[in-house]
């Protein structure tokens, strides 16, 4: 009904001005950035670019704040409303792929042969939607604490093993300097949990749930490594280390005033850091026994099942494959560039650049999230259980009951297709 | 005449509902390419069931009860109970409740969802203490404010307005009030003792999450209730007040034998509407704890949104609602019996 108005007016319009004799193709795009003027300028570059490249499409874009994004489009699907292009958050593509709201994304693999692994969604072997960016987390520090401290500088091919983790954190926190020696962030609420905290619990060799047939949590959440994540979680709070319930104010600049000794954040934050103190260094994620491990994926694009011109949103999505606009996307706001090229256009991430760190941990420690239907439910199970362990919850009480609820979940949704 | 808002109601409310009942009998998700499929009950035996275990204290091999230093007996885990364990398939899935000892025994009551009867038990006390406490306070603030002085308005104004600002705008300004670090009332308490009151993380502690909730919603709606008490008092006629006056009755007297008696009708609707909105409770908990800390703000209408829109099992929120609609239902029904009028 809406594209047909659309269409109809497009159509009057090209006939009113006389213009070409056949008017473009309008394909209409979501995207979640509606609010942020910085990235509103961006993404109609690239549509404003893309229309004039060509004649045969021409993209609409329709912007909503981050909040209601996912909620729009669970909307528009059961209405039967979607657009052409969807930007999709990396962990919940494949709900919406096995959900039927997004279709396979066909674009020259040869294209996004050098992008960061995160920025891929993948789900069933197939390509459904690609980032221009990925994000990524480290554990923020300054040289001078370590210095003072007496404590190595971590490297990638080194990283601190638990234990000197561990000794990081009781020096850090008998050293008297700081209110707490970790922020981990824990005000922040949400998808923030399993994104920053599920990497430990990989880390240990566990997971949210078991990746070999993405049939079962046991023994993945409630095994062995498991409870052992448990364990030290609970420890990080009862030991006095972190903060179970943080104010969000510290959190946003604890540890720019010097109230912590680490933060794990992200590099959406390291800018305003680095502006704060000027030896600040970003360590990779510490190594639990199977190497360390951060979240990978952010919000990509993909094209909507319901699309009457998928090779139209195709074309589009291969247009902003195009390192100019990954280097934009990142100078604009931050992100890091899905490509080693891109990269080397960005201040910030070039190599010798401040940020250019977390190029590497993306690419080498990123892992992404449960790449299944249920990692929506899954993701928020975790972020319970986590919640309720640096609470004080008895650890494998709290675990098995996660476990039967994923468990519960997945039988429910006769496996998710997997 | 009615027409319009019959038509309005019925596809707002009644078909929505109706919706509910039908949909918590199947397996309906929000996201899904699989068809729904009818269930039966198994919804309810997932949220409500309930199972007892009695824990008999371990035993050495003389049979003696194994104690520690404390005396105190030692259980096996539950865990060994209720997670695969072939001989119990009746407690396969479930978790400790709570549990009471009687002599040695350790009796433990088991519950299929653990979290549902939280926020049934905690929606329970928020009422329990609500209803009586806003209706109170209430009342008292309308004897207050039904009085002929100059500026009186002023004061009615102000008690109200606390009713016409939106609950989520309230919710996040106590969340500024309750803060841990540097809250209002932290602050209030530290000047008041001297720096002698330690901070308090009020919406960060089981212990006092749902109290705190339980002051600032009181305060939120007491305004309203407030105008309804005034309202009632406006109808009792002076002359009433007069003869008692005359009658040399002293103020209690007069409140309880002229206004109590003509507030009888405003009572029951005060009390009815409180509750009703009591077991509604939800926006102060999704913008302040979001059911936190350990489950201590869990409610029956979070939970349903929880599952139902967050979790995407529509029929797990449906059933929810459903259980909610029988208990608010029974409730009223038997605050209407009690208050009826006696001939």
């Amino acid at each position: 009904m809406k594209r047909r108005s659309l269409l109809l007016g497009a159509t009057l319009a090209s006939m009113l001005l006389s213009t070409s004799a056949f008017a473009a193709t309008t394909l209409s795009m979501w995207y979640h950035g509606a609010g942020s003027d910085v990235e509103g300028k961006l993404i109609n570059q690239v549509i404003d670019d893309f229309n004039a490249s060509q004649s045969d499409w021409k993209v609409e874009l329709q912007s909503f704040p981050q909040a209601v994004y996912n909620d729009s489009v669970t909307a528009a699907a059961l209405a039967g409303n979607l657009p052409d292009i969807l930007d999709v958050d990396g962990p919940n593509m494949p709900n919406w792929a096995w959900a039927g709201y997004m279709q396979p994304l066909k674009i020259d693999e040869s294209k996004i042969a050098n992008f960061l692994p995160g920025t891929k969604g993948v789900w069933n072997g197939q390509l459904y939607s690609i980032g221009l960016w990925d994000a990524a987390i480290s554990l923020v520090t300054r040289k001078s604490y370590l210095d003072e401290l007496g404590l190595r500088v971590p490297t990638l091919d080194q990283p601190w093993t638990a234990a000197e983790f561990a000794d990081a954190l009781a020096k850090a926190k008998a050293s008297g300097k700081f209110k707490y020696a970790l922020d981990l962030g824990t005000a922040w609420t949400g998808e923030w949990y399993p994104y920053a905290f599920s990497p430990f619990l990989q880390s240990f060799g566990g997971d949210i749930v078991d990746r070999s047939t993405y049939k079962t949590a046991e023994g993945a959440l409630n095994g062995e490594a498991g409870i052992a994540w448990g364990k030290w979680w609970q420890s990080l709070f009862t030991d006095g280390y972190a903060q179970a319930t943080q104010d969000p104010a510290d959190r946003d600049n604890g540890f720019n005033t010097g109230a912590y000794a680490f933060s794990w954040n992200g590099n959406w934050a390291a800018l305003g850091t680095l502006k704060a103190f000027e030896d600040t260094l970003f360590l990779p994620a510490p190594d639990f026994g199977n190497g360390p491990k951060i979240g990978a994926a952010s919000w990509q694009f993909g094209v909507s099942a319901k699309s009457a011109h998928p090779e139209g949103a195709a074309a589009f999505i291969e247009f902003a494959l195009q390192d100019k606009y990954l280097a934009a996307f990142s100078n604009g706001i931050g992100l890091i560039p899905a490509t080693p090229s891109a990269a080397d256009l960005v201040d910030n991430y070039k190599p010798g650049g401040p940020l250019h760190v977390f190029f590497d941990y993306s690419n080498k420690t990123g892992l992404v999230r449960p790449v299944t239907p249920g990692y929506v439910v899954q993701a928020k199970v975790f972020e319970k259980a986590a919640a309720d362990i640096a609470q004080g919850a008895d650890v494998e009480e709290t675990l098995d009951a996660a476990v039967d609820e994923i468990n519960a979940d997945i039988e429910k949704n006769s496996g998710y297709g997997h | 005449m009615a027409g319009p808002a019959i038509f309005l109601i019925g596809l707002f409310v009644v078909v929505p509902f109706l919706f509910a009942i039908g949909l918590s009998f199947t397996d309906q998700r929000l996201v899904t390419p699989n068809p729904t499929q009818f269930v039966g009950a198994s919804n309810y035996n997932q949220l409500l069931g309930l199972n007892l275990l009695p824990l008999e204290p371990e035993r050495d091999a003389a049979g003696q009860i194994v104690r520690d230093e404390a005396g105190a007996a030692k259980y096996p885990a539950v865990r060994s109970f209720t997670r695969k364990n072939p001989d119990y398939p009746q407690y396969d899935g479930m978790r400790e409740w709570f549990s009471v000892g009687v002599g040695d025994t350790q009796w433990v009551v088991l519950a299929r969802d653990v979290v549902f009867m939280t926020a049934l038990v905690n929606t329970f006390i928020f009422v329990l203490v609500v209803a009586p406490l806003q209706g109170g306070l209430a009342l008292g603030l309308a004897l207050l404010i039904n009085q002929k002085l100059r500026g009186i308005n002023v004061f009615r104004a102000i008690y109200f307005m606390p009713v016409v600002v939106s609950i989520v705008v309230v919710s996040l300004l106590w969340r500024f009030i309750y803060d841990g670090n540097s809250g209002l009332l932290n602050n209030l308490l530290k000047s008041l003792t001297f720096g002698a009151f330690p901070s308090v993380e009020w919406l960060g502690q089981p212990e006092t999450a749902l109290g705190a909730i339980i002051v600032m919603s009181v305060w939120q709606a007491v305004g309203f209730h407030m105008v309804i008490w005034l309202s009632g008092l406006q109808t009792i006629s002076p002359t009433l007040y007069e003869a008692a006056s005359i009658e040399g009755a002293s103020k209690w007297q007069v409140f309880r034998y002229v206004t109590w008696p003509g507030l009888r009708n405003t009572a029951v609707l005060v009390l009815v509407v409180i509750t009703m909105q009591a077991f509604g409770l939800f926006s102060q908990i999704d913008v302040m704890t979001k059911g936190g800390p350990l489950d201590s703000t869990q409610t029956i209408v979070f939970q349903a949104v929880q599952r139902g829109y967050g979790k995407q099992d529509i029929s797990g929120g449906s059933t929810i609602s459903v259980i909610l609609f029988v208990l608010v239902l029974s409730i009223s029904l038997i605050q209407r019996w009690l208050t009826r009028e006696k001939r």
